[in-house]
């Protein structure tokens, strides 16, 4: 199609899509954004210019054919479009959720030099919703299997689509998770109301459908070694551990009744339901006060999550201006209509409890922004006496999770960074170890779904070479 | 699943499970828990390998009711199934061969404390063993212990049975007679083993604890059971559960195992009424 001549069709607006109330999904853990209608989804397929260049493509770390799939959407070819998503995608319904588009395929979108950006990420999710709801998902075809065995350790995303890719290549995989629910922070980390967990056992039915075992309740470098695994008999195995280690500020009154790691405030209300508290039997602390301290996704989740349980005033602590915010610009957008408190430009000093030993008051300082930093970032730096004091009975530490220690203290030979990060080549996922792969958080630090999916994608690809010459 | 093959009531309160759990029984050293979930609503908790058995591929589980999934879990009988259990978690007890070590167990910790001195006799130590209960029907594991251990020493606090005393107090009863402990480990309900920390401390003996916060995955992922050692924050699922008795701050474990004192106590009640309610026989 002429670029020219179709210019002037095309609606500067993308499709809107509909969301439950602020006010309402202040107090329920359903889904905020309910996705496009068909008509609202060809509508907006519309809107894509075919341009030959496919400049979205690139921007898509795992090239999504992004032109030919809404095409078919704005032919109402549905079932193609999801076919040619899952060409290269085998988790379209997660991705066209929690993709931060914003940055990736839709940032190199030609609509957006002028307009508003085509929503790919919906339309995914569209499509990838459809083929859901149509119930019965096409399967492919499995060649024969190969005899060679490898184990994963980890069901997070990087692991779950490895373990995919590798058992469409004929190989029997078998899936290691610590926890007792496969997904990694697909189902302990991200909330009900961004990411339904009912999508997350679906893609996890999907990967056990081509062949793959997963088994939960089984730590890695406990239950078994690395080194114990390749002498169980598997051929190679893959680690795709995350990062699950949430790291504190180390400021006095970190350690007093009422203050949680993200982590754990997140895990007790997705996986282990304590919204649902006492129906599900773990409970958590509902605070009327809270403050979250950060500024990326998981303050976003958890703030939102405190809203939900009942939190009155919530608070975002961030020590650097809302501009600098690592979270995406829409989850930003949504929490602050739900009614978070941001305050920007503070950092918490210190944490003070009442005699019994809770959260009274968090005292904080306020900043301004100095010199960047080798992140290019301008450097937050403290205005002397301008301290001042939130009273909160709950405080989240929302500020960053490292590499968890336990698998490479557990795998003698096994190379890490200073930050204890293993390291893997980018192009296949090999370690200093031979027949042993990584990806995804362990290896990047705290990243990306879409990310860690392309690195489970190439190290797949470098193991099948690696068990074929083997 | 995990089938539950053998159950015994040791008290009316303390109950005894063998499991079947064959990866982890191959694993699991003395010092090591696991965590379990009964159900698909359950709540997530630690309880300690009292005992293991390689061949047979089981662990045994001791557990005293105190709250709503401990209640729960002493419902179940042989040929149920728990849903999940995970481990070996924590770091195996250090065993080595000390010379004459004191093994002190206190109520329910009498349990942990088993396959630590046994293991701390098959390396060669002279074990001397102090355990006491409340009172005479609480004790456990008087037998098993005995077999451990050269010497034996029985408390309770109410005097219904042994030496009417704290543990503790035998301990520097001992210590004070000449017994000359190169180590010693103590396990049992808070205030105990803050006892015992001053003891050991008093008179220089080198001295562990194995530490209880409230645990979720118990895998160092969510920091819940952190406690502060010599000053540093640890994590007792990773770092533990064995820290050096005289560097733990008790008052902070305590404060913090109190957290959800309110939602336990409502879960309990919950549970109770349901049981009553739905006429089922306990
Ligand atoms: C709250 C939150 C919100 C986020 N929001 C977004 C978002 O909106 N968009 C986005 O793109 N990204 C988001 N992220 C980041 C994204 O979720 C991660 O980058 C991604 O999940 C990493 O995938 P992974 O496969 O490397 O590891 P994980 O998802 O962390 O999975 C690792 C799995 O390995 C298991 N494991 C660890 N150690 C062992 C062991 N020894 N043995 C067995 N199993 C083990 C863990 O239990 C876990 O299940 C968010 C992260 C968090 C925490
Ligand atoms: C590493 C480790 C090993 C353990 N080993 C054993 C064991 O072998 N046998 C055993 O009976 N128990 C053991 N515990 C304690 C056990 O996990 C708790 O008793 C259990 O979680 C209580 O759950 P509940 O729902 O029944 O009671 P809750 O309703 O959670 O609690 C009821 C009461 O118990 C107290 N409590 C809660 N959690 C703990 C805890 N972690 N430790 C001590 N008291 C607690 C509460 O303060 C409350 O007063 C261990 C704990 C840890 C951390
Ligand atoms: S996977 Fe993510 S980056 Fe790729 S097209 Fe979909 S939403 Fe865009
Ligand atoms: S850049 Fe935008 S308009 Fe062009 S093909 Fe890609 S999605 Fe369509
Ligand atoms: S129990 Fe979660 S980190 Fe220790």
């Amino acid at each position: 199609m002429n670029e020219e001549r179709a210019k002037p069709k095309v609606s500067p607006k993308r499709e809107p899509m509909t969301r439950q109330d602020p006010h309402v999904r202040r107090h329920n853990f359903e889904e905020v954004a309910l996705g496009y209608t068909e008509e609202q989804a060809v509508r907006e397929a519309q809107r894509c210019l075919s341009c030959k260049k496919k400049p979205c493509v690139s921007g898509c770390p795992v090239e999504i054919e992004i032109p030919e799939f809404v095409k078919f959407i704005a032919e109402r070819r549905f079932q193609e479009a999801i076919d040619k998503i899952h060409e290269k995608n085998s988790l379209p319904a997660i991705c066209g959720r929690v993709c931060p588009q914003e940055d990736q395929c839709e940032k190199m979108c030609i609509l957006g030099k002028k307009w508003e950006p085509l929503a790919i990420g919906r339309l995914e999710r569209f499509v990838a919703d459809y083929e859901m709801r149509k119930g019965e998902i096409n399967i492919p075809k499995l060649p024969t299997p190969t005899g060679k065995k490898v184990a994963v350790v980890g069901s997070g995303p990087a692991g779950l689509t490895l373990a995919g890719d590798l058992a469409k290549m004929g190989h029997h995989v078998v899936i290691f998770e610590a926890l007792h629910a496969p997904g990694g922070v697909l189902v302990y980390g991200i909330p009900e109301f961004r990411l339904p967990k009912e999508i997350v056992r679906k893609e996890v039915e999907y990967i056990k459908k081509l062949g793959v075992e997963v088994v939960t309740n089984f730590v890695v470098g406990k239950t078994r070694t690395i080194e114990e695994l390749l002498r169980d008999g598997f051929d190679a195995v893959f680690v795709g551990a995350g990062a699950g280690l949430p790291y504190f500020m180390n400021i006095p009154g970190e350690n007093l009744n009422g203050v949680y790691s993200a982590n754990e405030f997140l895990t007790r209300s997705n996986l282990m339901k304590a919204y649902l508290f006492p129906e599900y039997d773990t409970p958590i602390k509902v605070g009327r006060r809270v403050a979250v301290v950060g500024g990326g996704n998981v303050a976003m989740d958890s703030a939102r999550t405190a809203m939900r349980l009942g939190g009155e005033e919530v608070y975002c602590v961030y020590r650097r201006s809302r501009a600098e915010m690592p979270a995406r610009e829409e989850e930003i957008e949504n929490a602050l209509e739900e009614g978070m408190i941001l305050k920007e430009l503070t950092n918490p000093v210190r944490i003070i409890g009442d005699e019994n030993g809770w959260v009274r008051e968090i005292e904080c300082i306020k900043m301004k922004l100095g010199e960047p930093d080798s992140s290019g970032r301008r450097r937050p730096v403290p205005i002397e006496g301008s301290e001042f004091r939130l009273g909160v009975d709950v405080v989240v530490i929302a500020i960053g999770q490292g590499p968890n220690p336990l698998i490479p203290s557990t795998t003698p030979g096994l190379k890490t960074t200073k930050w204890g990060n293993i390291i893997a080549e980018e192009q296949t996922g090999a370690t200093s170890l031979e027949g042993v792969f990584a990806g995804g958080d362990i290896v990047t630090g705290a990243a990306t779904v879409i990310l860690a999916m392309g690195a489970g994608r190439r190290a797949a690809r470098a193991i099948d070479e690696y068990l074929r010459k083997k | 699943m995990f089938k539950i093959l053998r159950k015994e009531v040791l008290t009316p309160q303390t109950k005894l499970f063998v499991v079947e759990a064959p990866l982890i029984a191959t694993k699991v050293e003395p010092g090591q828990f696991v965590v379990l979930r009964i159900d698909e609503k359950g709540e997530r908790i630690p309880l300690t390998v009292a005992d293991f058995d390689r061949e047979k591929g089981t662990l045994t589980l001791i557990f005293q009711e105190v709250g709503k999934t401990t209640y729960h879990l002493g419902t179940l009988n042989e040929g149920d199934a728990i849903l999940d259990l995970v481990g070996p978690l924590g770091r195996p007890s250090e065993i080595e061969n000390f010379g004459k070590v004191a093994c002190v167990g206190g109520g329910i910790g009498i349990a942990p404390v088993y396959p630590i001195a046994r293991a701390l006799k098959a390396a060669g130590n002279e074990v001397i063993s102090i355990i006491g209960a409340r009172s005479k029907d609480l004790l456990i594991l008087e037998k098993e212990m005995a077999e451990v251990s050269h010497e034996i020493y029985v408390t309770t606090d109410d005097g219904s049975y042994g030496k009417k005393a704290f543990v503790t107090q035998e301990l520097e009863r001992l210590i004070k007679e000449g017994y000359r402990f190169a180590f010693a480990i103590g396990i049992g309900p808070v205030p105990m083993m803050k006892a015992f920390a001053l003891v050991t401390t008093r008179y220089a003996i080198p001295a562990k604890v194995s530490l209880n916060p409230i645990m979720v995955d118990g895998t160092g992922m969510c920091g819940v059971c952190r406690v502060s050692v010599s000053g540093v924050t640890r994590f007792a699922c990773v770092d533990g559960p064995e820290f050096d008795a005289s560097e733990v701050d008790f008052d902070l474990l305590t404060a913090r195992q109190r957290i959800y004192c309110e939602e336990e106590r409502q879960s309990l009640e919950r549970y109770q009424q349901s049981k009553c309610g739905g006429c089922e026989r306990e």
